[in-house]
């Protein structure tokens, strides 16, 4: 059993953690620090009988994701304050949206920046009154900044000159290069207010977007948190009326049917997600991913970089046209 | 795995330090020889090649771990065992929740604690690990760690890391036996790791009671300065690694010093004149 499996084991089922001897603990540990689930880890463990060296370790693990919660909230709120005047919808993506919106994914979990979508014809908008709230660029290349703006899905990171907290100001859920098109139009109309004015993404959404984050965006990196916001979702969602028939129309609808299947798949064969009749058959292409996504060695390593560089490629490859990469990876080449 | 493993305990805070060379982990073991060994660590240290071919050719130690910073320099492996200490100290600054930590030394007697903190150079190493020759248990020189709950310090015994002519100052103390490592042209300069009396080690899960602060500044003619809570709180906010990410607990912890503890700044020319006014202000002031 390698180290990941071991926190994949203890996150679908926390009995089996009271098996572990001290290797096994430490393993345990130090990959769900290196994957970022170590908050989620400790409430998952909160009531089962702990040894003495590893309950202060959980408890200070909680006692940050609580903080980080409270941060990430705050910070929702100063932008909702930077952008309220404008009247435009402004919707959390993520982390920042499950705590907002008190799903369970937030559950211990790590957030960090601040991720909002808004509306495309807002962004210029947006940009100004984040910069007239003391938000900065963070990037001060020229070759970043245009890429950014012609091509990418978000503006350039933005950070607060005070707080030192980046926001990064999504129009759409996939890069402008990649091969599917999100109907990003959809994703705003079909958003739903908070209390405080604030929007998250309907819970079929959220799906498609933690499917394209992990797939078609990204070379897998922080795959079992992510997987594991899709099985909590799915099973927080799954027992609504009309949620499956929902989820398929606005999967084919933003085009990321594809995605979307291996996430529930991959999310049903690592953390039993109760989607299908019985564990997944997986394929040579899923096993293969499976085994990036658990690459990670009980001091904290991710050792298989071949791997890790085939899928580095295929992620670039994914978001952009071949003239376009050479031209990409030429640039970001000569510049090192 | 790494191929070469130390852990070790100090005080309340488990370390595993894994390094792909010999060097720093012997060296670890034998400045840290006598300390708890534990089973499961708080935190894991990683001292890796910074390129892959660097484990061989012109050794070149990457610190890194359960927290890293991506820009952080590599050290020689001459400085093995500065990349192991630091690798631990980031460790604790970003990553402990359970104490208020202060960037301070500390001494205790009868059970009370002075608390000693300044800038880098300040002189807090010397006069600690001074003290610590002359009558007080050694608490700790590079971290002061404050409990939420009860505002007691707990020990945090680790080697004193002496920088330049202080080494010599220890060695005319008489504690010549317990200059472990000698490592020249650190970036903070000759450094020289001061193994703690057996003392500080034996007793170092044995909590003590803040009782006053102290701000020290080698060099200057003696001279004591009171220091008002306004200035004292935002000196101890400056010296906390974690006061920030701690919320409401740590403001609670570091508001209770401020106003429980008289604080004075120092300034001495000397280590007699140094210990003659801690011992004086101790008189008259700790609580």
């Amino acid at each position: 059993m390698t180290s990941a499996t071991i926190l994949v084991r203890a996150l679908r089922d926390p009995a089996s953690a009271t098996a572990l001897d001290a290797a096994g603990w430490t393993a345990l540990l130090t990959v769900a620090r290196a994957e970022s689930l170590i908050g989620t880890l400790a409430h998952r463990l909160a009531d089962i009988p702990l040894p003495p060296a590893v309950s202060p370790t959980l408890a200070d693990a909680r006692a940050s994701a609580e903080t980080v919660g409270r941060q990430a909230l705050w910070e929702a709120e100063m932008a909702r304050r930077a952008l309220a005047p404008l009247g435009v919808p402004v919707i959390l993506l993520k982390g920042t949206a499950f705590a907002a919106a008190g799903l369970d994914p937030s559950i211990g979990r790590s957030i960090g920046d601040l991720d909002i979508l808004v509306p495309r014809e807002a962004i210029d908008q947006v940009e100004s009154a984040l910069k007239a709230a003391g938000w900065e660029w963070v990037k001060d290349d020229a070759y970043d900044d245009a890429y950014y703006r012609r091509w990418m899905h978000e503006l350039p990171p933005l950070i607060h000159k005070d707080r030192d907290r980046m926001i990064d100001v999504h129009h759409t859920i996939l890069p402008m290069t990649a091969r599917q098109t999100p109907d990003a139009g959809a994703l705003v109309s079909a958003s739903i207010a908070l209390p405080d004015g604030l929007r998250i993404l309907a819970p079929a959404d959220m799906i498609v977007h933690a499917a394209c984050h992990l797939f078609a965006d990204g070379d897998l990196a922080g795959g079992l948190r992510n997987l594991w916001d899709v099985d909590r979702l799915l099973r927080q969602f799954g027992n609504d009326p009309g949620f499956w028939s929902t989820l398929a129309e606005r999967a084919a609808l933003h085009e990321m049917e594809r995605s979307v299947h291996l996430a529930m798949r991959l999310s049903a064969h690592l953390y039993g997600t109760p989607i299908l009749q019985g564990a997944p058959r997986l394929t040579l292409f899923e096993r293969l991913i499976v085994r990036r996504i658990q690459a990670r060695d009980g001091w904290g390593r991710a050792p298989h970089p071949f791997t890790r560089l085939g899928f580095y490629i295929r992620s670039h490859w994914l978001r952009m046209p071949p003239t376009m990469l050479a031209r990409h990876l030429w640039t970001k080449l000569r510049k090192r | 795995m790494s191929r070469h493993v130390a852990m070790l305990r100090v005080g309340p805070i488990a370390f595993r330090v894994g390094s792909a060379w010999k060097g720093p982990t012997d060296a670890l073991r034998r400045l840290y020889a006598g300390y708890p060994v534990p089973a499961v660590p708080d935190f894991t240290v990683r001292l890796e090649p910074q390129k892959r071919w660097r484990r061989w050719i012109a050794p070149s130690v990457a610190i890194r771990g359960d927290y890293q910073f991506v820009g952080a320099a590599p050290l020689s492996l001459a400085h093995g065992l500065l990349a192991a200490e630091m690798g631990m100290n980031l460790q604790m600054a970003l990553g402990l929740r359970r104490y208020l930590l202060l960037h301070a030394s500390a001494v205790e007697r009868d059970g009370r604690a002075v608390i000693m903190t300044g800038h880098s150079g300040a002189g807090k190493s010397t006069l600690a690990a001074l003290l610590s020759e002359r009558g007080w248990r050694f608490l700790g020189d590079e971290f002061v760690l404050v409990d939420l709950v009860t505002g007691q310090l707990r020990p945090f015994p680790r080697a004193v890391s002496l920088k330049n002519e202080a080494a010599a100052v220890m060695r005319a103390e008489g504690a010549g036996d317990r200059l472990l490592f000698s490592l020249d042209d650190t970036p903070k300069g000759r450094i020289t790791y001061l193994r703690p009396d057996d003392a500080a080690i034996a007793r170092m899960d044995e909590t003590a009671r803040p009782a006053l602060i102290l701000f020290p500044r080698f060099g200057d003619a003696q001279a004591v300065r009171l220091v008002g809570p306004a200035e004292v709180f935002v000196r101890l906010t400056q010296a906390s690694t974690n006061y920030v990410t701690l919320g409401e607990p740590g403001f609670d912890a570091l508001s209770a010093l401020v106003r429980d503890l008289p604080a004075r700044a120092i300034d001495y020319p000397d280590g007699d004149s140094a210990v003659a006014l801690v011992e004086r202000l101790w008189a008259e002031l700790a609580r």
